[in-house]
């Protein structure tokens, strides 16, 4: 019947996955090459950053915690077919939350309590942010591409014009909230090892690690195992079908962009919470727009994406190591690597895949047809 | 035995006068994909000037070797033949060029173009289009009037009839040169008026030497219009047969592989109260066209009501308002003594809580989420039913024993309840459809096409799905472009022709001229 039926699931989510992760490879080493440094040599000073170093591990882990959420956030979203590229907005506005309960509430109601309401004002920020362009797209056919896209926008000058102008601390120039009080915050996993007598080099790996696996596996039930995850999934793959099963696509397009915002909401928990302490200019650095690469490469399947968000955790981390290694090679180079591997894994996913069917069905075709 | 039937076959069509060598010759033809075997090994010889059918259940790989003649598949063995000489086909545009013209089954035109400009595409005369318009103007009005096409060239496609459109179609290929034309189930979309009109078109074709191959699975019409005719079974060419040493009954056995008995005994049920009233029903579609007119009638427990018409005629629409897909916009439904108003708060969910299950007319948009599994589409619309699930959750092991018992009851093979619905034949498709309907214990139950594109051996199942069904009181209300299904199956038949109620009969004494002639529009009863 359909080509792409014929080779099993081992090959189509394990080994293709790893050939284009390979060729991406291959293909930035080419470029190291060409600017005159040794390929190998960088590689390994990527993997030495990314693991080896004392907190090295931990600050990888930090990075694929943003990455986890960004990439459930747009997986979620897929799975209804809608493309959600606004997770970096959302992620922004989610801060906003975060900022504001604990700037709001942190003189007044103990610490535990704040961060727990800073974690849910994340996710209902976070939601707001995707129930505009959600409500949009299914009542008035807005193309929730050009919204999210949009609402990137709207957030980043939004966000700009109040720490510029209303929530900025009094009496300083740089664009940033006062610090949180001290008893709020997500505590960072080297310290809690260090109260249960354990030596952890120091890093920014914080609790939201925990909340984002956590998140991951109630990701999973939501979508695989409740009424609501069917619905979501018929929506997804036949419109039509949906409508004929009684599920009503408006609603649960609305409901899926609010999940999708949240989820890239909680982005903040992990940057203001559990690292800067204070909402700040630009904390989202681009991990709204990397969470589409991190679902597409993690097949909309929670552990897909926390394998995809540990190799771009690794890379961004590996990354900085390698800028600070060579001095050739600039942070550009980094991004470079990291587009190459957005590349072979996102865009020309299915590339490889005829030839592997061929030279699967050669070699094993016939056992298969008895 | 199989052997030499085949022997038997090829020599009367060898013995057949024509020229020496034939327009058509396919030898050895292979085509896999992956490792499912879509032509093994087919030989086939059309002579010059003849009409040839290729019939075959669903899956026969009649389309894919008409695809292989046509340059859009490349076979991996065997070789093309036209008028003796070995020809490598490889592109749709090359098979043009050596004169093969296809009729696909659905029309390749341009609904914003006139006739004329879609006649001319492909060979549109010159570099500039208005002096090269009246060059194939010409050449056009010649060929049509040469084979009794007639088309108003002017119309736009859109306005015209599904039976012109096909002659454009027909004279698109011809302009184009075709020396042979393959016909991709022609009369699917045809009232039988039209078809006798296409069949007279199609033998005018013959007699000036055009060589015909028509795919169908309509055996009546094999017998009325081939000279020769293939059976396709597996992928292999099973039986050739000169048309008028063969009959229907044969030709069904050689495509089933073994006798087939498409009478169907109705049961005997005293029809009941009415269940569904259906009352003064009107809509307008989205661009503002009057799909449905003032339409009224009622539906009896145990009473199978056909509706016929040609497909377009407000049959789809009809069944959408009936099963909540479409808002109901004037008139008024009754359904098991509730009433349901215009915008009123009407959809698929609702007309299941009151009893109303719905085979629909397209399972592959509609009926089933092709990716999903069948356990998935075994509840799809009923997954809400505590049965399948416990509060927010579904229930995986109660829906797995309830798939396991349904694909076993109702004969959906595979017996699989983990295998995409998408990989099923066409009637396995429909047989999970329809099960998963039939066991909503519904009282009234919706089809639209239970047999379109459905292989014999699942349509004698699923007559006896319905006649059981029928047996236990269930009002049945039945759309079908297929005549003969709404005949044999009705208890009563109505017919529609654009959005309005033409006609009603007793099956038992309706012919297949009286609803011909009212699904045209020509008659009112």
């Amino acid at each position: 019947m359909s080509e792409s039926n014929i080779i099993p699931k081992w090959l189509t989510v394990g080994v293709i996955p790893l050939i284009n992760l390979f060729l991406a490879f291959c293909v930035s080493g080419l470029f190291i090459f060409f600017i005159g440094e040794n390929p190998f040599r960088a590689i390994f000073v990527m993997i030495k950053g990314a693991f080896y170093y004392p907190g090295a591990i931990g600050y990888t882990l930090y990075y694929t915690t943003n990455f986890i959420f960004t990439g459930l956030a747009v997986a979620l979203a897929f799975h209804a077919r809608l493309f959600n590229i606004g997770g970096e907005g959302q992620a922004y506005v989610g801060g906003l939350g975060v900022g504001l309960v604990c700037l709001i509430f942190d003189q007044h109601v103990v610490g535990f309590l704040v961060t727990i309401l800073a974690i849910l004002g994340s996710v209902f920020f976070g939601a707001i942010w995707g129930i505009i362009p959600g409500y949009l797209q299914a009542k008035r056919g807005s193309h929730i591409v050009i919204t999210t896209i949009m609402f990137n926008f709207i957030a980043a000058a939004l966000m700009v014009y109040l720490l510029v102008n209303v929530i900025i601390e009094p009496g300083q120039m740089s664009p940033e909230t006062r610090d949180f009080a001290s008893g709020v915050g997500l505590v960072q996993l080297h310290i809690l090892a260090k109260y249960l007598g354990l030596e952890m080099a120091m890093s920014p790996l914080n609790l939201s690690f925990i909340v984002a696996l956590t998140v991951s596996v109630g990701f999973w039930f939501l979508v695989w195992r409740t009424k609501f995850g069917y619905e979501v999934r018929s929506l997804g793959h036949s419109e039509t079908a949906a409508i004929y099963a009684g599920i009503k696509v408006s609603s649960t397009i609305i409901i899926v962009m609010a999940i999708s915002g949240g989820l890239a909401g909680l982005v903040a928990i992990n940057e203001l919470l559990g690292v800067h302490n204070k909402l700040l200019l630009g904390f989202t650095a681009g991990y709204g727009f990397t969470g589409i690469a991190v679902a597409l490469m993690g097949r909309n399947h929670p552990f897909g994406i926390f394998l995809a968000s540990l190799l771009f955790g690794a890379l961004y981390q590996g990354g900085t190591e390698l800028d600070f290694e060579f001095s050739s090679i600039t942070r550009e180079m980094v991004l470079l690597i990291q587009g190459l591997i957005i590349l072979f894994s996102g865009a020309l996913a299915y590339m490889l895949s005829p030839l592997v069917e061929r030279v699967y069905l050669k070699y094993y075709g016939n056992y298969n047809n008895g | 035995m199989k052997t030499i039937e085949n022997k038997e076959g090829n020599e009367t069509i060898d013995s057949l006068p024509s020229s020496t060598k034939p327009a058509i010759e396919l030898k050895n033809i292979t085509k896999r994909f992956g490792h499912v075997v879509a032509n093994s090994d087919v030989n086939l010889k059309v002579s010059t000037g003849t009409i040839h059918g290729i019939v075959g259940e669903n899956g026969a790989g009649k389309s894919t070797l008409m695809n292989i003649l046509f340059g859009l598949y490349k076979p991996d063995i065997g070789t093309i033949f036209l008028n003796g000489q070995a020809v490598d086909v490889n592109s749709p545009e090359k098979s043009i060029a050596l004169g093969i013209g296809m009729v696909h089954q659905h029309f390749m035109l341009v609904p914003t173009f006139t006739v004329l400009e879609n006649a001319m595409l492909g060979n549109e005369g010159s570099m500039v289009l208005k002096s090269g318009e009246k060059v194939v103007l010409d050449r056009l009005k010649g060929l049509s009037k040469n084979y009794g096409l007639d088309v108003d060239f002017k119309a736009i496609i859109s306005d015209t009839s599904v039976g012109m459109q096909q002659r454009v179609e027909i004279l698109k290929a011809l302009n184009r040169g075709a020396k042979i034309l393959i016909l991709d189930e022609p009369t699917g979309v045809l009232t039988p008026q039209e078809t006798i009109g296409l069949f007279d078109i199609l033998r005018s074709l013959r007699g000036q030497g055009v060589t015909i191959i028509l795919i169908t699975h309509k055996l009546k019409e094999i017998i009325s219009i081939t000279d020769t005719v293939s059976v396709m079974r597996g992928g292999k060419v099973v039986a050739n047969f000169s048309t008028e040493k063969t009959s229907p009954e044969e030709l069904a056995e050689n495509m089933v592989g073994r006798k087939v008995l498409l009478s169907i005994k109705k049961p005997y049920f005293t029809v009941g109260k009415p269940v569904l009233e259906v009352k003064n029903v009107s809509h307008e579609s989205k661009d503002g066209v009057h799909v449905l007119n003032d339409i009224s009638f009622d539906l009896k427990e145990g009473e199978i009501l056909g509706i016929a018409g040609v497909a377009g005629n407000g049959q789809s629409e009809l069944l959408d308002i009936l099963s909540g897909i479409e808002t109901l916009q004037k008139g008024q439904i009754t359904v098991n003594g509730k009433t349901i108003l215009p915008y009123q708060d009407w959809n698929s969910k609702k007309a299941r809580e009151f009893g109303v299950a719905h085979v629909p007319e397209d399972r592959h948009k509609r009926g089933l989420v092709l990716p999903f599994y069948n356990y998935e589409n075994s509840i799809l619309g009923y997954h809400r039913n505590e049965d399948y699930s416990s509060g927010f959750l579904m229930d995986k092991r109660k829906i797995l024993n309830f798939v396991d018992d349904l694909v076993e009851n109702f004969d959906v093979r595979p017996r699989s309840s983990s295998i995409s619905s998408g990989k099923l034949s066409g009637g396995n498709q429909q047989k999970l459809v329809l099960a998963r309907e039939i066991e909503s214990n519904p009282n009234i139950l919706l089809v639209g096409q239970p047999t379109r594109g459905v292989d014999i051996g699942a349509i004698e199942r699923i007559y006896e799905d319905l006649m059981k069904l029928k047996s236990k009181g269930t009002a049945i209300l039945l759309v079908s472009v297929e005549l003969d299904e709404i005949m044999s199956l009705s208890d009563r038949i109505i017919v529609m022709n654009q959005g309005t109620i033409v006609g009603e009969t007793n099956s038992s004494h309706a012919t297949e001229l009286d609803l011909g002639k009212m699904m045209s529009g020509l008659e009112q009863v």
